[in-house]
């Protein structure tokens, strides 16, 4: 078995206080490869998302670790543990969180950014981005002026614009129709999964299951099983 | 850092809803505070023309006067007990009062005049027509061309016109640094004309004016006028004088205060107010940075730039369509007593700087508080 990409171990996290404390993850352990598409569904309530969130470096569990690429990321301190996010991950978020008043470059151009990149330079690579998610000719146009599907494409050219070593996506289809939402991961699997990559997608939607390399089953804060994705 | 701070300029002014309101509030709140204040500049400068004008270094009156439209005769011996104090290089008298000029169309104009002393002619106006020695001349007066001249009918060197009943002719055109106060021309003559001219009390000297032999020599000659019964001022205490008079005893200071006050919470109410909700509307967006990757302080210094940067812009549009008003209003009023000083620049300045700190921190507050895991959340 080769080394994780990502491994949690016994992950615990509690929200709220007195009567109305909830643990949401109750000593989760996952690990997730490299070249692999890991699916993390169960229903609303689950603790998909904060399991997403504690593996990404964006919630801070209450016990247990979490370590990527061998190093145990809720050591660092929080300006090391930005560089983490910045450098290793990225994220494709269910709303999107395009920038309205930015052209659709220079969204896909905020990590670049973030990482010291001349503008002018992080434009130019912004564009060859958004050239591999077909919307090169969209460069220069507000994200309010595209489609659902074009604003999740221009979401997931800026996730992999820093090129990270893990892509995370939270609901990617859910704001999308359904051949658009299979388009979609159908598109980031043949072209944004590579064997130096891993992919971990929270989603409810069964109809994409098909791309998955592993999916993960949740409920009220526990992994309940693993089954081997489909074959697309 | 510079690409950050590019993204928060495009964030901020692709925004042109939030950006202008913001621009407005601030241009607005500055352009009041630099024009209350400039309005008090320009007046405090008139009230202290004469002042400025003789340049002496040091003045002598009586304790009970506060500005020079308001004097108190001194007698003679005054002056001559100035002159032998201790510390004192010279010291000459000068007459300041108001006359009656009628013109050669019948037309009544009052009008200031300065009387200079005889001798030295200490205090003279710069001419730009005429011989300061013609002032020695009979029924010789000098006009000075300030906002004020066409009110005696543009005169020029000859015209002749009465002073109080007497004869007069303009014998030299002078300018001067600042015109007076109350809106009336200044003629020049000589100490002993002045007194012959202009009806006068028992004790004719307005002031003494006083070259100290050192500036050292300046608080000697200070106990020794006091130990007389008169007062002693250098020249700029002597404006301060005037200004706190304006200030303190004509309610224009507390009219200032206020309106200064208004003009600064108006900025900031909208300024602090349209900022705080541009910040809540991407707050979001903010939020997404930090998962991406964005430091706290990164985040921080995005804020404080736009802040900063609209609260400059606003700063200099102010202060622009401040110099345009008093323009404008100088073509129509060649006296708008208006003057913008580094004084009033600095006030409104550092008022823009608060309102830009007041403004920033509450959106600062609001950014560093939202987690990442928020916007996984939505």
């Amino acid at each position: 078995m080769p080394n994780p990409a990502i491994r949690a171990t016994g992950v615990v996290k509690w929200f709220g206080e007195g009567a109305a404390k909830t643990q949401a993850l109750r000593g989760v352990s996952v690990d997730a490869y490299f070249g692999e598409m890991l699916y993390i569904v169960g229903p609303s309530g689950s603790g998909k998302t904060t399991l997403l969130s504690v593996l990404s470096g964006i919630l801070r569990p209450d016990s247990g670790g979490v370590s990527v690429e061998g190093a145990e990321i809720w050591k660092l301190g929080s300006d090391k543990l930005a560089d983490f996010r910045l450098h290793k991950i990225g994220f494709v978020f269910q709303d999107f969180h395009l920038f309205p008043r930015l052209s659709t470059a220079e969204n896909v151009a905020i990590p670049l950014i973030l990482k010291r990149k001349d503008w002018k330079q992080a434009i130019i690579e912004a564009t060859k981005y958004l050239d591999i998610v077909g919307l090169k000719g969209r460069a220069d146009l507000p994200p309010v002026k595209l489609s659902g599907g074009e604003q999740q494409r221009v979401a997931i050219a800026r996730a992999i614009a820093g090129q990270p070593d893990i892509l995370i996506m939270d609901e990617p289809t859910a704001s999308l129709d359904g051949d658009t939402g299979q388009a979609i991961v159908g598109f980031v699997k043949q072209n944004v999964l590579n064997e130096k990559r891993c992919i971990l997608i929270v989603t409810h939607d069964d109809r994409i299951s098909q791309f998955a390399t592993r999916i993960l089953t949740m409920a009220d804060g526990v992994l309940t099983g693993t089954v081997k994705g489909g074959s697309a | 850092m510079k690409g950050i701070l590019k993204l928060a300029y495009k964030l901020l002014v692709n925004d042109k809803a939030k950006s202008t309101a913001l621009l407005v509030g601030i241009t607005f709140a500055v352009f009041l505070i630099i024009q209350m204040t400039a309005m008090f500049a320009g007046t405090m400068k008139r009230a202290s023309a004469t002042v400025l004008n003789l340049g002496a270094s040091m003045w002598v009156m009586d304790p009970a006067v506060q500005t020079v439209a308001n004097t108190i005769g001194m007698p003679d011996y005054v002056l001559d007990a100035v002159r032998s104090m201790q510390g004192v290089s010279y010291a000459v008298p000068v007459y300041t009062g108001g006359a009656l000029v009628k013109l050669a169309d019948g037309a009544y104009q009052s009008v200031t005049v300065v009387g200079l002393d005889d001798t030295s002619l200490f205090g003279r106006p710069q001419l730009i027509q005429g011989k300061i020695e013609d002032i020695y001349g009979e029924n010789a007066f000098i006009v000075v061309k300030d906002p004020e001249f066409p009110k005696l009918g543009n005169p020029h060197v000859g015209t002749e016109f009465q002073v109080n009943d007497h004869r007069g002719v303009i014998v030299g055109i002078a300018q001067v640094s600042s015109s007076g106060l109350f809106g009336v021309p200044t003629l020049y003559t000589t100490y002993e004309r002045a007194l012959q001219y202009l009806p006068n009390p028992r004790f004719t000297i307005s002031f003494v004016l006083v070259q100290p032999k050192s500036p050292a020599d300046a608080v000697q000659i200070k106990q020794q006028v006091q130990a007389l019964g008169y007062l002693a001022l250098a020249k700029d205490e002597f404006i301060d004088r005037i200004t706190n008079f304006y200030i303190y005893q004509t309610g224009m200071g507390t009219n200032l205060l206020i309106m200064t006050v208004m003009s600064f919470v108006v900025g900031l109410s909208i300024s602090g107010q349209t900022f705080y909700t541009f910040v809540l509307e991407n707050l979001d967006k903010f939020g997404a940075l930090k998962a991406i990757g964005a430091k706290s302080r990164e985040l921080i210094f995005m804020i404080l730039f736009q802040a900063s940067f609209t609260a400059l812009t606003g700063y200099g549009l102010g202060i622009g369509m401040c110099v345009v008003l008093i323009r404008l209003a100088r073509l129509r009023l060649p006296d708008y007593a208006a003057l913008i000083t580094y004084w009033n620049l600095g006030l409104a300045f550092v008022m823009v700087v608060i309102i830009a700190a007041i403004s920033s921190y509450f959106g600062v507050r609001k950014v560093l508080r939202i987690e990442p895991f928020d916007i996984f959340r939505g």
